[in-house]
């Protein structure tokens, strides 16, 4: 039931966009086609799914204030945490080189229209910032990985759902001066207003 | 009649091409077609379907089916006045002190509205969209008697610049015009719009020993925080001044304090009728969102962690705005999923949101509003879905 309320929270009541402002340039720029705002947003998943407890368990066993106690006793006093960013950032750039080969792979369609932004994940805020949540929020390895999961759902949710409302957009008149990112970020801002129905939800 | 329509072509040059008043001529237009038909017509050749309805004729009917709201609403804002003072009065009193709280609402609706529409339409260059004349109507209809009157014109502004005229004018845009005028004065001026503002109560005036100005969500959210019982808060509602307040039959009739235009569930089903007689608004999307809120009122009844959850599920339907958000926010055909299917997947998601937002979400007691802003904001991509599916089982058919 706990993974059950971590997941809903960190869908609709944290989204990722909407609660906390994250990852919004390739939110921005890729959700032009729903297809390949539905490609961005399933590897935005992956990445969060696998980083989240990989980084969980550097934390745990590396970075943590007497968490090299393992290797030597001698070593319990250490405290490596300056080196978080660092490091977690490694782990999540390296994912992100796997999930560009295996798109590379079976998808070489996506892999074009993905373009630049799929090596751009690795700079992706939200996913940084799940695995800096996760931290602060003291989540288990199984929390952190629905967190992870939850957290790229909920970024999958709001960049499918402004590809789709964008490419309705098609038919719509902008005003010159509004037209492409200026509009975009109009319609986040009234998204943000409909999402806000979550908000305040106790879980 | 004659004499109107000579009047108008006498002035007509001066606001075509060449004329002195060139600048206004979407404006002249409007005025002219919302009296007249259009002149230029099909020539009668060949085989056409001739209709006399067009956009201004459509928004009509919707203002027509709002007619007993409007009515109703102006009438019960009388009534819960001289209940909450604990007065006596006649019928033409209670229309009267409710037109005057009410109309002043519509007109500065209306007049806020659309001079930003002829703005946009004369620096534009584009025709007057005809679709203010329901939002005008339904922005103070959704908005308490109590409301100052600069806050309104501020909200339609808002409205009626950031969700509409940005994306093009009428049927272009993403949300509900007027929820985002309603949700707009929520978020920047929430004492104003929740809370004890439903009764208008008048100048230093003495209310009726008892008197409570809570509404039947407001008594939810408190039975959930304090963990009593909220039908018993109900039966007991209005205990000395106004027995059986908050009563399944009362609730219905819409005897009872809110916004302006929600309170009588019977008003706005007469509304829906109309305009699923006529084929302006759709009955699809009514019906699933009643049954949407009703499924999930009983989910919640089967649930039973809290009074809020034992509300019996058809109790969901009468209070709040559900009614009039269900008749005339979710089918508004332009931010509503556009495919059949759709219509009934966006219904039945808003009916369910609306009653999980109201019991679990202890910051907005009424959950219709951003419910139905939130399934805007996914119609599109329902609608995706939908298209998508019938693409596929289409082909699939092609290749056998």
């Amino acid at each position: 039931m706990e993974l059950v309320n971590i997941a809903i929270k960190s869908i609709f009541i944290d989204n990722m966009i909407f609660a906390y402002f994250l990852g919004m340039c390739s939110f921005l720029a890729v959700s032009k086609k729903v297809t390949t705002a539905f490609g961005l947003g399933a590897a935005v998943v992956f990445v969060l799914m696998i980083t989240a407890p990989v980084n969980w368990l550097i934390q745990e066993n590396i970075l943590r204030e007497g968490a090299l106690a393992w290797i030597s006793p001698s070593l319990a006093e250490v405290n490596l945490e300056f080196l978080q960013f660092i490091m977690f950032i490694a782990v999540i750039a390296g994912m992100v080189q796997l999930v560009e080969m295996i798109i590379e792979k079976f998808s070489p369609s996506l892999y074009g229209s993905l373009g630049i932004f799929l090596p751009l994940i690795a700079v992706n805020c939200s996913i940084l910032g799940a695995s800096l949540f996760m931290v602060q929020k003291d989540y288990g390895l199984a929390e952190s990985t629905v967190y992870g999961f939850g957290s790229g759902i909920g970024w999958m949710l709001a960049i499918v759902a402004l590809a789709a409302i964008r490419e309705k957009l098609k038919y719509s008149n902008v005003p010159d001066g509004l037209k492409g990112l200026g509009i975009t970020m109009l319609i986040t801002g009234l998204m943000g207003i409909a999402f806000k129905s979550f908000i305040g939800i106790a879980l | 009649m004659k004499f109107l329509r000579d009047s108008i072509h006498k002035i007509k040059p001066n606001f075509e091409k060449g004329g002195k008043w060139e600048k206004f001529y979407y404006i002249f237009e409007a005025h002219e077609t919302l009296i007249f038909q259009p002149e230029t017509v099909t020539k009668n050749k060949g085989v056409q379907i001739r209709d006399a309805v067009d956009m201004k004729r459509m928004m009509m009917t919707v203002i027509i089916s709002m007619l007993p709201c409007l009515l109703f609403g102006m009438y019960n804002v009388g009534l819960q006045h001289y209940v909450a003072l604990g007065a006596e009065a006649s019928l033409l009193e209670m229309m009267g002190i409710g037109a005057l709280k009410v109309l002043p609402i519509v007109v500065v609706s209306y007049a806020t509205g659309l001079g930003v529409e002829f703005t946009f339409a004369t620096i534009r260059r584009h025709p007057i969209n005809e679709g203010f004349l329901v939002t005008g109507m339904l922005i103070p209809l959704v908005l308490p008697a109590t409301i100052p009157l600069w806050e309104v014109a501020l909200a339609t502004v808002f409205a009626v610049i950031i969700a509409k005229e940005a994306f093009g004018g009428t049927g272009m845009n993403i949300l509900n015009v007027a929820l985002t005028a309603r949700a707009f004065l929520y978020f920047a001026y929430p004492s104003d719009i929740s809370g004890e503002v439903w009764y208008y109560l008048g100048e230093g005036a003495e209310t009726v020993a008892g008197f409570s100005g809570a509404t039947p969500l407001a008594l939810g959210a408190e039975a959930v925080a304090n963990n009593t019982n909220m039908m018993e808060l109900m039966q007991t509602a209005g205990h000395g001044w106004s027995e059986g307040l908050y009563s399944f039959s009362n609730m219905f009739f819409g005897f009872m304090p809110g916004s302006i235009g929600e309170t009588s569930t019977l008003m706005c089903l007469i509304g829906a009728v109309i305009l699923a007689v006529t084929g302006v608004g759709s009955w699809k999307i009514v019906l699933s969102v009643f049954v949407g809120a009703l499924t999930m009122g009983l989910v919640m009844n089967g649930l039973a962690v809290n009074s809020y959850m034992e509300l019996p599920a058809h109790y969901h339907l009468v209070i709040g705005g559900m009614a009039f958000g269900a008749v005339f926010m979710a089918t508004d055909p332009v931010t509503a999923s556009h495919t059949e299917t759709g219509k009934w997947i966006y219904g039945f998601m808003i009916g369910v949101m609306t009653v999980i937002i109201r019991v679990f979400n202890p910051a907005y007691p009424e959950g219709i509003m951003l419910a139905i802003l939130l399934m805007n904001v996914f119609a599109p991509l329902i609608d995706y879905f939908v298209v998508n599916a019938n693409k596929k089982r289409r082909l699939q058919r092609a290749s056998v």
